[in-house]
């Protein structure tokens, strides 16, 4: 298999997942730490854009510094972004391809919601298909990687530090 | 010379350096430096133009040089710049999702063309794209524009020269000196007459093989939905918030495209709403402004031309839609400067918390407009009763010729001040008032006066606020003074 390949834990899968849920309809983002193309940690920032959250996340470079601080104090690197795409399929728009950063990590879930989850905050919307991409070196498109799943090194892996 | 901090992702760019130190006194130069001596960061740090990409962030120790002076900020060999990006993204809008073109009505029997018909249309025929299935669509069309003015002359002209079948014109105005600047439906020998027959006599005489439909109406909550009907598309040539909302809620209602367009001074806007699958206006706006903040081209003024290119704009996504090609201007909303003739676009997206096109739509029926817009229903004249705060033209001049002191500010700006004025006003534009009241005396009995009454109340209030007492405004504004007492002055 030629494409990149990206290991996280289960912990970050369900952090992720759930913090996609927790947002919904919004769309959520976050950092992926680690090393070695292995994510180990997360760290959940607030989405800041001004162009409407349900289709839009925007990460300050404040909170893009706190993220690569987080990394370093946990010996890490910072791996790339997830966040979520909310009833929409989990692939990357024209916009994130206008947006991506080289070399990064990008996965993305996808989040579904009942009619009524839409009008209400706390209404039940659930995960679904989760993928991970990368730029193209001359920005033509993504190229989709392999998520996999590996062992659960540390049990308490999430962490959020925006609410 | 400076440091250059470099952000993880592109580190494989500089032989994975955190940090490089760059030649240049400003920080466009630093960063011309750094990509002369790592190639590869090009492409990501500026876009085609060579411009910084938007989510490049560039700081000067803490600050970011979009606070500072951009690209030409000064760099000490002690300062340290750092590249941070801004991490965006988001799902894909109605834009993206590739907006398509999709026939009005697929299941139509469509007309045969006359062979008169197939010699007038001939340009439209050798096209593919429009072919003979095109006209016939055209053909078997019903268009409805409301208003014949300035955007719903050059649609209208269009629409009959390109072959749809059905035009339908709703207005009630007669033709005025002051519509032949921009309405080119009409001319000099038609001032005094209804709007309609004026351009019913035009389209009839550009193209006699189409029907023109008239309907000498207000266009109101109660013959709305009614008179669209039987239409097709409704093309919004409107030039006031009630009747705009009421336009959009009725289109969304019956399922009905809106071509909408608005003109005022030198821009113009554009957009299609109220398709299946795309946004409306109130999803962009939800509320009206409120009353008054936004000035009416009579107020403001309009650039003549200007209405052409907007409404022809409306003309054609209205053909498109009709014979469904091209990509529509759905989701999509265009804006026009005249002055820099640039056209911007903005992304639209239907809200799904929409209250006429949502999910879960709260207005379900036509509501009052003017209550909505914030505007309230003329009150009948008092009869008999004198409002100490209003005075006619004809008033005035009784009391001026009586000798009666009195002074007038007009409150108007200094290029109406130069079409006509009243002897012995002073002018004051309203934006002044604030910063010049003081060089009225409050004891001295003030009549404030603009071109139609609307600015003047306004300073009325606002003097009334700041302690004056004796403040009149005079009804009907420059306009009636005109045709009551002076018509020997020009009118705008």
């Amino acid at each position: 298999m030629n494409s990149r390949q990206l290991t996280v834990t289960g912990g970050v899968d369900e952090a992720i997942r759930a913090h996609g849920q927790a947002t919904y309809p919004h769309e959520c983002c976050g950092a992926l730490l680690g090393r070695d193309n292995h994510v180990s940690d997360i760290v959940a920032l607030p989405n800041t854009t001004e162009e409407g959250p349900r289709r839009r996340f925007l990460v300050r470079p404040s909170d893009y510094r706190e993220a690569e601080r987080r990394a370093s104090e946990l010996g890490a690197e910072l791996l790339g972004f997830y966040h979520s795409h909310p009833d929409h399929p989990a692939r990357p728009s024209q916009y994130d391809l206008d947006h991506a950063w080289p070399t990064f990590a990008y996965i993305i879930v996808a989040v579904s919601g009942s009619a009524s989850a839409r009008q209400s905050a706390d209404g039940a919307a659930a995960a679904g298909d989760m993928t991970v991409w990368y730029l193209k070196d001359d920005r033509s498109s993504f190229e989709e990687g392999s998520l996999q799943h590996g062992e659960n090194s540390h049990p308490d892996t999430a962490q959020a530090v925006h609410g | 010379m400076a440091k250059i901090l470099i952000p993880t992702p592109l580190r494989p760019y500089t032989d994975k350096q955190d940090a490089v130190d760059a030649a240049g006194a400003t920080v466009g130069e630093l960063l011309a430096d750094l990509t002369r001596k790592h190639e590869g960061l090009k492409a990501h740090l500026y876009n085609d133009q060579g411009k910084l990409r938007s989510f490049v962030n560039v700081y000067v120790n803490d600050e970011d040089i979009r606070y500072l002076q951009k690209e030409q900020t000064p760099v000490a060999a002690s300062d340290t710049v750092s590249i941070i990006p801004s991490v965006a993204g988001g799902a894909p809008t109605t834009t993206e999702q590739e907006v398509r073109a999709v026939p009005l009505h697929p299941d139509r029997e469509l007309p045969a063309l006359t062979n008169d018909e197939v010699k007038r249309y001939s340009r439209h025929l050798i096209m593919p794209e429009v072919g003979v299935e095109g006209q016939r669509k055209l053909k078997a069309s019903k268009v409805l524009c409301i208003g014949a003015g300035g955007l719903g002359s050059p649609v209208a002209m269009y629409l009959a020269a390109a072959g749809v079948g059905t035009i339908g014109l709703v207005d009630f105005d007669v033709v005025d000196f002051s519509n032949l600047q921009r309405q080119i439906l009409h001319s000099t020998p038609d001032v005094g007459r209804p709007k309609l027959a004026s351009a019913k006599d035009k389209l009839t005489a550009l193209n006699p093989e189409i029907e023109i439909r008239t309907h000498e109406v207000a266009l109101s909550s109660e013959n709305a939905l009614e008179l669209f009907a039987p239409y097709d598309v409704i093309v919004d040539g409107t030039d006031n918030f009630p009747t705009r909302y009421l336009v959009n809620d009725a289109c969304v209602l019956l399922g009905k495209p809106n071509a909408y367009g608005s003109i005022f001074r030198f821009e113009g806007q554009a957009s299609v709403f109220a398709t299946k699958d795309g946004p409306c206006y109130r999803c962009l706006y939800p509320e009206p402004p409120p009353p008054g903040l936004v000035p009416s081209c009579a107020e403001g003024g309009v650039l003549g031309v200007l209405p052409g290119m907007i409404g022809m704009v409306q003309a054609t996504e209205t053909i498109k839609l009709i014979m469904g090609i091209g990509e529509p201007l759905i989701g999509r909303f265009l804006i026009y400067d005249a002055l820099k003739m640039k056209f911007r676009e903005l992304k639209l997206r239907k809200d799904p918390d929409c209250p006429v096109c949502g999910t879960h739509p709260t207005v379900t029926k036509l509501i009052d407009y003017d209550q909505f817009c914030g505007i309230a229903p003329t009150a009948p004249e008092p009869i008999a009763v004198n409002n100490a705060t209003e005075i006619t033209a004809v008033e005035l001049k009784q009391r001026l010729d009586r000798g009666d002191k009195l002074k007038i500010v007009d409150v108007r700006e200094p290029n109406e001040y130069q079409i006509n004025k009243i002897a012995g006003s002073v002018l004051i534009p309203l934006g002044d008032v604030p910063k010049r009241y003081n060089e009225l005396d409050p004891e001295d009995e003030i009549v404030v006066q603009c071109k139609m009454g609307g600015r003047s109340a306004k300073a009325a209030d606002f003097l009334r606020s700041v302690g004056f007492k004796k403040i009149l405004n005079l009804k009907g504004g420059i306009l009636d003074w005109i045709d009551k007492v002076d018509p020997t002055q020009p009118k705008y």
